[in-house]
């Protein structure tokens, strides 16, 4: 291959290397509103009094709108396929408040300090209700969160603030137990955690001269902001554009319409363009975040250290919302129960609703808080049975060939498709990795001193793409000089997606892929993809893209017959050569198509669906330093080693792994969104907030074990998602090798370590 | 109130009300390099170079610059093409969604007025005030020393 496997510069990389007009609040528009927010300063109450007329008089000020002037219309904020499994339980502004946060009104003015103080004005009184802060007394509580709606397919049981469940049964669990040599049971939780995106949100809109609403926005999910924008507002779905400049990183946070529709409202009322822009502050308790979970998990073992049976219970606080509450904890149990074979598995899970801040989409999207607790427990359970935890995980793998039956079971919000797996490099991964770190020599060893070394492990899958949902399609057209514009909805959100689109366009045409001119996303202007999440975009969009240009390469070698009249003929090198040896190049053939011979465009479209999701594979190892005395734990190296199929464009799958590893190691050490007992936000900055920097970075080595996926385009799996599973287990065994202290919920505080050396009470 | 500096090498004279911060009239006056990750100094995503310094624009108002100079990456970019450094950023892939891009290129330069070869640490301490959520800095730092490398090749004439 020529393209396909090698470093290609990013198609969008120069703008982005000098700091161009790239990002969606990169321009200025003239009439200008600003948009604030007013929020709730109550986790859970009614509003009893609103009076904005303080507001409205504040010279400079546009509107203002509170739940008064939006019809009740339930909707959820999800970016999701449609209909969304996701509970349709949140207004557009709401006269109940569920959260310190909750959307009280929106003021839009001349400035944004205006806009602000205007909001300041309003005037608003609340009959506060009882709370609940802790997801385990969430099921019963006299306290009901959601107590107004009743017919919604996706809300499980709002009358007991269960959000969603999610059961499964398979084999005879009990039976197994009972008949099982070994039985263990333990318990693990992980914390609110935030995308931490730089850019933060940022809509503008506004009116274009056809009178059309014009959305440019922060998102990964431009289709899905057409449509959910078009039913809130009731505004026609042709008569709305949503163009996708450059993001700035989204990691699932922007896989949510949050302002979009405000924005768009205020528009459609004043006709004026208008702008919102979370702050940072506003970004740590009124966007989105990781759904936190406490999984209990129950795995029995045969006498050969086989996996007989596993238990998965699921509790998971979606928060006051419950956008991505279904399957999120879906995809924890879909990923966790797909790694290792268990004949019988019994899941259970609930999303419950808490007075909160309003979980979502977050990168691994459920994956991380499962395999936190599936790769912890295989460790303890290695440590109780005195087995190396590589052994003992080698031994349960699913082997190319096997069919993952709870694939089958756990669909997006239904019942899922069958699964085999065709390629696993799960085994190479821990080898490979086991030598880079060199976990012979430092596993189990000396461990005296006052700052002691460790060495741990976590293996993981993912999926790629959504199966039997996610849809991609492109538009692909020829120019006369043998370039092509390739038109995807695809959304590239920071990952280099739209440079591995060109490299598989490239490498299916047979030209460099410089001469790919690539255009997304615009509703207007480019065809239908779900978006960006999922780990769907190389498989699924990459799959639309080899499509259309192979149709488009089987146009370019019948026309080239024609021009050349013969029936025999080949492309090779950008020319279509007849079998006596006449050729004419690509940009002639498209030349004479545009102006002389049987004139057409030669174009082509092509859509993708799969109905396969093939798992990538990640080995992560982490080397830590505890100090006993203080608690301290430093990570001193990680090591990531990923089958992802065939790599498209290495330093970006490189670059995809590089920038987990510091995600997850947040969630494990140093990131934490905690409330104070009246459910008010206690971090809401960075310098709280503590996200990786670059002197906190450990040493890093990354490496990918090559598998041809034959389901993927040229073989690739997806990469974006998988590496942020391991890390955090990973560390938290390395932690336990060092000195013997197992933290089960994250994060890691010095705290919690002193009180497991016995030094804190 | 107007404040005159230098913005760029040109004299500049701002007429900025008051409290208006530096971020807010570069973005306003069209210098898009400079970008809003949180108005408070802990990401660095609007670094810019005062008196050659990488500092905050959302910490600085613009009443406190008077003759001072300011310096934005538009200050380093050439018109046609990229500077060794962001094209050593470009090969490594140490650019991804793009939006500190701007910030780590602008501290990389301050340091190397310092630091003229940095080490690794030195490198690292320089993009420490710049929060990155993509990359993990590694391949910043890579290609910030693989700049090194190339110019140290070409001192030697080889």
């Amino acid at each position: 291959m020529k393209v396909v496997g090698k470093n290609t510069v990013r198609v969008d990389g120069i703008a982005l290397a000098k700091g161009k007009a790239v990002f969606a609040d990169d321009l200025q528009l003239p009439d200008l509103l600003h948009l604030k927010l007013l929020y709730s300063p109550i986790a859970h109450g009614r509003i009893t009094h609103i009076d904005t007329t303080k507001a409205a008089a504040l010279p400079g000020v546009a509107v203002v709108l509170t739940h008064r002037d939006f019809p009740p219309h339930f909707y959820t904020t999800a970016g999701q396929g449609y209909p969304e499994p996701s509970p349709r339980d949140m207004l557009i502004l709401n006269p109940v408040m569920r959260y310190v946060g909750d959307k009280v009104a929106v003021v839009a003015a001349e400035t944004p300090e205006i806009a602000q103080q205007a909001a300041d004005l309003i005037e608003v009184q609340f009959e506060e209700l009882p709370a609940i802060f802790d997801p385990r007394d969430a099921i019963d509580n006299p306290v009901v969160i959601h107590g107004e709606i009743s017919d919604d397919p996706f809300l499980y049981d709002p009358r007991r603030n269960i959000a969603a469940r999610v059961t499964a049964d398979l084999g005879d669990v009990d039976e197994a137990f009972h008949n099982s040599v070994h039985v263990f049971e333990r318990e693990y939780s992980t914390p609110y955690v935030q995308h931490a995106h730089i850019e933060p949100h940022i809509t503008l809109t506004w009116l274009d001269d056809h009178e059309r609403l014009v959305i440019r926005t922060a998102t990964q999910v431009p289709f899905h902001v057409r449509r959910i924008v078009s039913e809130v507002l009731d505004f026609p779905l042709h008569r709305i554009r949503v163009i996708k400049p450059r993001i700035g990183g989204g990691f699932g946070g922007k896989q949510e319409i949050l302002n979009e529709e405000l924005c768009a409202a205020v528009t459609l009322k004043t006709g004026r363009p208008v702008r919102m822009e979370m702050t940072r502050r506003e970004e740590f308790f009124a966007a989105r975040s990781r759904h936190p979970e406490i999984v209990k998990l129950k795995i029995g073992l045969d006498a050969d250290l086989h996996i007989t049976a596993i238990d998965l219970k699921i509790l998971e606080n979606c928060g006051a919302y419950g956008p991505h509450a279904l399957t999120v904890m879906s995809v924890t149990a879909q990923k966790t129960l797909s790694l290792y074979k268990a004949p019988n598995i019994r899941l259970h899970a609930d999303a419950v609703y808490t007075n909160l801040p309003v979980a979502g989409a977050y990168r691994g999207y459920g994956a991380p808080q499962g395999f936190f607790a599936l790769e912890s427990m295989l460790d303890e359970i290695a440590a109780d049975l005195g087995v190396d935890p590589i052994e003992l995980r080698e031994k349960n793998l699913f082997s190319p060939g096997d069919e993952i039956p709870i694939a089958r079971i756990l669909g997006e919000g239904r019942e899922g498709y069958e699964m085999k797996l065709n390629t696993t490099g799960m085994t190479r991964c821990l080898q490979r990795g086991a030598e880079l770190i060199g976990w012979g020599e430092r596993r189990g060893s000396e461990k005296t001193a006052v700052c002691r070394r460790g060495v741990g492990v976590a293996a993981a899958c993912q999926g790629s793409g959504i199966p039997g949902i996610d849809m991609a399609a492109v538009f692909l057209k020829m120019n006369e000089d043998a370039s092509f514009n390739l038109q995807t909805g695809a959304t590239d959100l920071g990952t280099g997606a739209d440079t591995v689109l060109a490299q598989i366009a490239a490498e299916t045409l047979g030209v460099p892929v410089e001469r790919i001119i690539v255009y997304a996303a615009d509703t207007d202007l480019t065809p239908f993809d779900t978006g960006a999440y999922a780990s769907s975009t190389t498989f699924v969009s990459g799959g639309a893209v080899k499509k259309a240009a192979e149709k488009l390469r089987a146009k370019i070698l019948s026309q080239g017959k024609l021009l050349l009249n013969t029936r025999r003929a080949e492309i090779k090198d950008e020319f279509v050569v007849a079998e006596n040896g006449e050729k004419i190049s690509f940009g002639e053939i498209c030349s004479r198509s545009l102006y002389t011979d049987n004139q057409r465009q030669l174009m082509a479209t092509a859509s993708h669906m799969s109905y396969d999701s093939p798992p990538p594979f990640n080995a992560t190892f982490a080397e830590v330093t505890v100090d006993t005395e203080t608690g301290l734990v430093r990570v001193e190296k990680i090591v990531s080693v990923t089958d992802a199929g065939q790599v498209i464009n290495p330093p970006m799958a490189e670059g995809q792994v590089e920038g987990a590893i510091p995600q997850s190691l947040g969630m494990a050490l140093s990131e934490h969104m905690m409330f104070d007992k009246k459910g008010r936000p206690l971090v809401t900055t960075f310098h709280d907030y503590h996200i990786y920097t670059a002197l906190d970075m450990p040493e890093v080595v990354v490496e990918f074990i090559h598998t041809h996926e034959p389901t993927g385009p040229y073989g690739a799996k997806a990469v974006a998602e998988i590496p942020i599973d391991g890390p955090a287990p990973a560390v938290v065994n390395a932690i336990y090798d060092a000195c013997g202290v197992r933290i089960r919920n994250l994060p890691v505080t010095p705290e919690k370590i002193l009180r497991g050396l016995g030094k804190l009470k | 109130m107007k404040v005159h500096f230098i913005l760029n090498g040109k004299r500049h004279s701002a007429k900025t009300p008051p409290g208006e911060t530096l971020l807010e009239h570069l973005r306003k006056s069209g210098f898009y390099s400079v970008k809003h990750g949180c108005d408070e100094g802990s990401c660095g995503a609007c670094t810019v170079l005062i008196d050659g310094r990488a500092q905050n624009a959302c910490l600085i108002l613009v009443q406190t610059l008077a003759g001072k100079t300011v310096e934005t990456l538009e200050h380093f970019n050439l018109k046609q093409g990229v500077t060794p450094l962001q094209e050593a950023f470009l090969k490594t892939g140490a650019i991804q969604c793009g939006y500190c891009t701007p910030a780590m290129l602008l501290a990389l330069e301050a340091v190397k007025r310092t630091h003229p070869k940095p080490d690794i640490e030195t490198i690292r301490e320089a993009l420490s005030g710049v929060l990155c959520r993509c990359t993990g800095y590694v391949k910043p730092v890579a290609a910030a020393m693989h700049e090194n490398v190339t110019e140290g090749e070409e001192q030697t004439g080889d």
